[in-house]
């Protein structure tokens, strides 16, 4: 008898060509890889110390300069430039200052697909789950593995299913539920492990809600978070891409570590406090906590639709006098989008400060770093001491409405108040 | 393989990210090991470079490494001359960035080692031996690819010398 398999399991299958199951040790052929300008650098070197001279297929590999940019100091300049020659004379897809996070740019521009495995020189790569694709982080010496041979060892992990019943209350978000779900696991909680992320809170989502909760799998330790694809899938990944594709659904008798059932009606906004992701707790326990800097942005919650939500509490108020937002697009269509629909003239109107498109201040390398004993509230995925340039801070993690409430006040402020 | 050293805990023990190991500040500035080496476990324990010695071990609890993908975190560490890092459990990338690079990592279980123990760590042998408590720890196998990875000296000389994966 042979057993079901998991999603994971079964994109490992297609792609070594043999059924294969959790804990085997495969090599197996990627569909995509890329890198940042963080990592990238450090891809570069290890590729030419391998003796790889072209990379395995120009078409199949990306490289965003967007942690440090524009470059804020002679030594990043230094790898920017190394990056850029890299890119330009490989001639792999290039993307240059300003033009967006890396976790954005990928989907977007269709490059990724139902059914593909790919691998980034970025922990969140695992955001690319949402679109039904084996997507994970790994380090440069192993992307420049990848981008030499277009392949890659992998230990098939074993899977969590998340089931995500009831519906999210107004004013809860995409955002309030993967805190509460890294709550509930921990930090650890899904190690190696691969989440599927089902039920209808999930089918509910739209695909840009769905990048925010496979975008934070990597704060449970997961190595993927990965979604089912449904018709928003397909018409997403049509909307954006010209390559085919066959998505991949688990079996019913498929085999997982653990199932984990929760009802999602009745959980309230949620936020993450300093200086750990898995130090979750709902707002209300932390709320009036004073804060000296908003920010809106990065790879989890610098969408379209989180500026919607956003300005629906700003638009035609104030943000407090000595309290300052940051707001940073996660790609500059995205800016443009935002632009169009009166988004970013209404959030300047609130006192807003708009940033480059791309990472922003999420990872504290050249701009928008707090001061010593400044709380922060961010939309970002990640609040360890330091992470936004100084280990003096404190940084909050909430959905885009949270920011937006509590710049208005100066405090931690619950959003449901200004959405009735 | 015998290496010896002193033992370097620190006071939060599980989950230490690789912000701590490294700083963002760091990674994106400096492209020598040996100076980022220099600031490694700054953010968490301030003065640990100038304190610790060579071939010393980092020691720490659960999930060490979790975070980002930066592989300058093992480099940090391997440059500051610690010989292994030995923890209860790895957090996945950082676990394979390690042994790419050839630094090793020990899964044992460590709340038998105390900050400032002398111990010596026989891979071969599979043994931690806490010289200052007369204890013998055992290590959890490495799996057969980290072994391939570690005798071929790293993945780029992995690479290199097969052309290509040769592992299984
Ligand atoms: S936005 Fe933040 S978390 Fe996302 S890729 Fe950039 S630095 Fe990393």
């Amino acid at each position: 008898m042979t057993l079901g398999k998991t999603i994971i399991e079964k994109i490992f299958s297609r792609h070594t060509g043999k059924a294969v199951s959790a804990n085997d040790i495969v090599v197996s052929k990627i569909d995509f890889c890329l890198g940042q300008d963080g990592t990238s650098g450090i891809v570069i070197d290890s590729f030419t110390r391998m003796g790889a001279e072209k990379v395995f297929n120009a078409d199949k590999m990306a490289v965003i300069i967007d942690h440090s940019s524009p470059s804020p100091n002679e030594g990043v300049s230094r790898i920017h430039k190394k990056i850029r020659e890299f890119s330009l004379g490989q001639k792999i897809h290039f993307y240059d200052v300003g033009q967006g996070v890396c976790h954005q740019i990928v989907p977007e521009r269709g490059y990724v697909v139902p059914g593909d495995l790919v691998v980034g020189a970025d922990s969140h790569t695992c955001t690319y789950g949402a679109l039904n694709v084996a997507a994970t982080g790994m380090g440069s010496t192993d992307v420049a593995a990848c981008a030499a041979t277009g392949q890659n060892w992998f230990k098939v992990p074993e899977s969590i299913k998340f089931i995500c019943l009831g519906k999210l209350p107004k004013g809860v978000y995409s955002k309030d539920l993967i805190l509460y779900l890294i709550g509930q696991v921990g930090a650890d909680g899904a190690t190696y492990m691969s989440c599927e992320y089902t039920g209808p809170v999930i089918g509910a989502l739209s695909m840009e809600g769905r990048f925010t909760i496979a975008n934070m799998a990597i704060e449970m330790g997961a190595k993927f978070g990965i979604m089912n694809c449904d018709k928003k899938t397909i018409a997403w990944v049509k909307q954006h891409s010209k390559r085919k594709f066959k998505p991949v659904t688990a079996d019913p008798d498929a085999v997982y570590n653990k199932v984990l059932e929760y009802n999602i009606s009745k959980i309230t906004p949620q936020i993450a406090k300093p200086h750990q992701v898995d130090n979750v707790c709902p707002l209300a326990e932390v709320a009036g906590t004073p804060i000296a800097q908003g920010y809106i942005g990065t790879c989890t919650n610098g969408r379209l639709e989180d500026f919607a939500e956003a300005c629906k509490i700003l638009k035609g108020r104030k943000i407090k006098k000595g309290v300052r937002l940051i707001v940073a697009p996660a790609s500059n269509w995205i800016l443009k989008d935002a632009m169009k629909k009166g988004y970013i003239a209404a959030l300047l109107d609130a006192g807003a400060t708009l940033v480059t498109p791309g990472c922003g201040p999420c990872v504290g390398t050249h701009n928008g770093v707090p001061s010593d004993g400044e709380n922060v509230i961010s939309t970002a995925n990640r609040n360890f001491k330091g992470r936004m340039g100084n280990i003096n801070a404190f940084i909050y993690l909430g959905s885009p409405a949270t920011v937006a409430a509590s710049v208005i006040e100066g405090k931690i402020a619950d959003p449901r108040k200004y959405l009735k | 393989m015998l290496l010896t050293g002193k033992a370097r805990k620190f006071a939060q023990e599980d989950d230490i990210n690789t912000d701590y190991i490294i700083s963002g500040r760091y990674k994106f500035k400096i492209q020598d090991p040996n100076e980022l080496a220099t600031h490694v476990m700054e953010d968490l324990d301030p003065g640990f470079f100038q304190r610790r010695q060579d071939g010393d071990f980092v020691v720490a609890g659960q999930n060490f490494g979790c975070g980002s993908s930066r592989e300058q975190a093992p480099q940090a560490i391997k440059y500051a001359k610690i010989s292994a890092v030995i923890a209860k459990s790895f957090a996945r990338i950082f676990y394979r960035n390690a042994f790419n690079i050839g630094l090793p990592l020990i899964e044992c279980d460590t709340d038998q080692i105390k900050d400032g123990d002398e111990l010596a760590v026989d891979l071969s042998q599979g043994l931690v031996i806490n010289k200052t408590q007369n204890k013998r720890i055992s290590i959890k196998p490495l799996p057969p690819v980290m072994l391939t990875l570690l005798s071929d000296g790293g993945l780029v000389e992995h690479i290199k010398k097969h052309k290509g994966f040769a592992l299984k």
